[in-house]
């Protein structure tokens, strides 16, 4: 039995004509995970408005009651369900998020590879406003704006991340296209006629594909994290629903003196576990691109004589099955 | 020399693009915020303090936007930046001046223990790849994620309480006056280890992986086989070849995201209420307090940009590249 099983992995790559595979990223452990995480976020947000059981923002009778059959994740000081409210605030923070990454993205491409490939002057003022955009702290500015905009709406506070957020990312693409700009298929192309344009996208772009990936992510937990920040201080609008929203009237309510565990500690977990899932997206990314930073394993190996080896890069341990004399 | 004073002339323009922001940001906002507010203070306002809020803030529709730039910063350098709303009629730079040395202690200390802990550590992850420390990374990706208010609302839940070693909120004991004595002292230093330790959780995680990155990065050049052929012991490769090699991106890195953490531990002191500028901004925003918003955020971006700066001259002394001339 075991030996037919071999045979039959050994055989089947043979038989089978080699074939690009279009979802080996899947195939990383900790990518798959992420991504599996971040699909039932995104169902969620999709779905999670209709299939509240209750009102989020209905009040009932039962005031700050822990979690039962009824309520599944207890109620606030108005008898509002909490469960009501993380359903429905989950397509505010997934729209937040996903639409401040793709402005911040979308940013970040343009300056940061034109600054690399440009060169020049160009390059110089593009690389200083980057620097600049990343040296200003980008937290307390966007608190700043947003506090001027009366209760701005969602698309707004996206935009306003989204357009703070783009330096880092375009820090990155800039060094990544430098590195690139001088290789021979580049310099082919251009020698061929191509115009610049078509270098940038053609060529360039999808050789950069892993790190505008991979800084999308980032900017879309960058951008969560700061949606949620600013409904937990108060800035933007306290009537439409998001996990910082329930935050908020947690701390004001004083949900804390009141032993009120399940109203504040849902949302801070969800938010984690969407954290956790990027953060795992993005790692798979960079093992993707970069195999030597996947976790190695088991790197000790004990010998028969009873030492222990630990393997490195650089280094091939030999072991052997005679005892040393 | 060269690149230090390029370094200076970029903090330099950095500074006058944020204090130019900080300029045309109020403009932006619709209405006339100032009118509402002058008009809730009627009668207490001088006309000159009234005069001073409308170069801050614009809306005086008599000088131009050039005019206007030219008397903000006229008002900036001789150190006035208009008076609180919140706390009326103190003017924002003393505010501020009372609440910046307990942020600049706090986010100062925390941040520098926690870059030295995670280096450490990532030191460890990166050479030591496949023992114990790869169980670290799971844990620390799920603590990165967790919002740095959150962390500090669960240690309140959970560590504070009546009988706790833990005081929940506050900078000091209720009874005492900041003075550097022995009472005073002590319990500043009570007050501030809870808000520390959930800085220093979120944000240790994020330098254990960059360092860990780069050791394994560098742990497979030459220079290392090398080391190692020549008989060096494990140690000694991995402190003198290996780490310091891998400390100098992360040297930068904590450079450029010191913007960052900061507006993260802002947020904790407004969770514990703690007297710094972070709670400042919060109790400014609650109150649509302008001038002080606005004198915060300007803090706030100088100090980056100081740090910053000292981050550059550290940098500057690990790696002899940047020292040679031309």
């Amino acid at each position: 039995m075991t030996a037919s099983a071999v045979t039959m992995e050994q055989v089947a790559p043979v038989a089978v004509p080699a074939k690009r595979q279009r979802f080996r990223f899947v195939a990383n452990k900790k990518a798959a995970v992420g991504l599996f995480i971040l699909a039932i976020y995104g169902i969620l947000a999709v779905i999670g408005p209709w299939i509240t059981p209750y009102d989020p923002g209905a009040r009932g009778d039962d005031l700050v009651q822990p979690p039962s059959a009824e309520h599944w994740m207890g109620t606030t000081h108005l008898g509002q369900d909490v469960f009501s409210q993380l359903l429905e605030g989950t397509r505010s923070v997934m729209f937040v998020g996903f639409f401040a990454g793709i402005v911040a993205t979308v940013l970040s491409v343009i300056i940061g590879v034109t600054a690399g490939y440009v060169g020049g002057k160009t390059d110089e003022v593009l690389s200083a406003l980057s620097n600049v955009f990343l040296v200003i702290p980008a937290l307390p500015l966007i608190i700043i704006i947003t506090s001027t905009l009366n209760n701005a709406e969602d698309w707004l506070i996206a935009m306003v991340i989204g357009l703070t957020s783009w330096s880092w990312n375009a820090r990155v693409l800039r060094a990544q296209t430098l590195s690139l700009r001088r290789r021979d298929f580049v310099e082919a192309a251009r020698a061929t006629g191509e115009r610049t344009w078509r270098v940038i996208t053609f060529e360039l772009l999808p050789n950069l594909t892993a790190v505008i990936a991979s800084g999308f992510v980032g900017t879309v937990i960058f951008a969560v994290l700061s949606e949620i920040t600013l409904a937990f201080i108060g800035v933007t609008s306290a009537t439409t629903w998001n996990w910082g929203t329930i935050l908020f009237w947690a701390q004001g309510q004083q949900a804390l003196a009141q032993n009120a565990w399940w109203w504040f500690v849902p949302a801070g977990l969800a938010i984690a576990i969407l954290g956790t899932s990027l953060a795992l997206v993005n790692f798979g990314i960079d093992e993707f691109v970069s195999p030597r930073l996947r976790s190695a394993g088991k790197t000790k190996i004990k010998t028969n004589t009873g030492r222990t080896v630990r393997m490195r890069i650089g280094f091939t341990p030999v072991i052997r099955k005679e005892p040393l004399p | 020399m060269k690149y230090f004073l390029q370094r200076v002339a970029f903090y330099l323009f950095t500074a006058w693009a944020a204090i130019t922001l900080n300029f045309l940001i109020p403009r932006m906002i619709p209405g006339d915020p100032v009118q509402a507010l002058v008009t809730k203070y009627q009668g207490q306002l001088s006309s000159q303090a009234i005069d001073s809020l409308y170069v801050l803030f614009g809306l005086n529709k008599d000088a131009n936007l050039w005019e206007e730039y030219v008397s903000y910063w006229k008002q900036l350098l001789s150190g006035d930046l208009g008076l609180s709303f919140t706390f009326f009629p103190t003017p924002v730079s003393e505010i501020i001046s009372n609440s910046l040395p307990w942020t600049l202690l706090l986010v100062g200390i925390t941040t520098v223990i926690s870059f030295l802990l995670g280096t450490g550590l990532g030191v460890l992850a990166g050479w030591r790849r496949g023992s114990w420390t790869d169980g670290l990374l799971p844990v620390t990706t799920f603590l990165s994620s967790v919002p740095y208010f959150w962390l500090g609302i669960i240690a309140i839940y959970l560590l504070t309480g009546p009988d706790s070693f833990f005081p929940s909120s506050g900078g000091f004991d209720a009874g005492l006056v900041p003075a550097f004595d022995q009472y005073f002292i002590p319990s500043a230093i009570q007050h501030s280890l809870l808000p520390a330790l959930t800085i220093l959780i979120s944000s240790v995680s994020g330098w254990i992986l960059s360092m860990r990155n780069m050791m394994v990065t560098v742990s497979s050049e030459d220079y290392i086989t090398v080391a190692h052929a020549k008989g060096l012991s494990d140690r000694r490769v991995a402190m003198s070849y290996a780490a310091r090699n891998a400390l100098l991106p992360n040297v930068s890195g904590f450079a450029l995201s010191l913007g960052f953490i900061v507006g993260g531990t802002l947020l904790v002191e407004i969770v514990f209420s703690y007297p710094g500028v972070g709670f400042q901004l919060f109790q400014a925003l609650g109150a649509s307090d302008y001038p002080l918003m606005q004198g915060i955020f300007l803090i706030i971006t100088i100090s980056v940009l100081v740090a910053n700066l000292l981050a550059d001259i550290a940098y500057l002394l690990l790696d002899p590249r940047t020292r040679k001339e031309g």
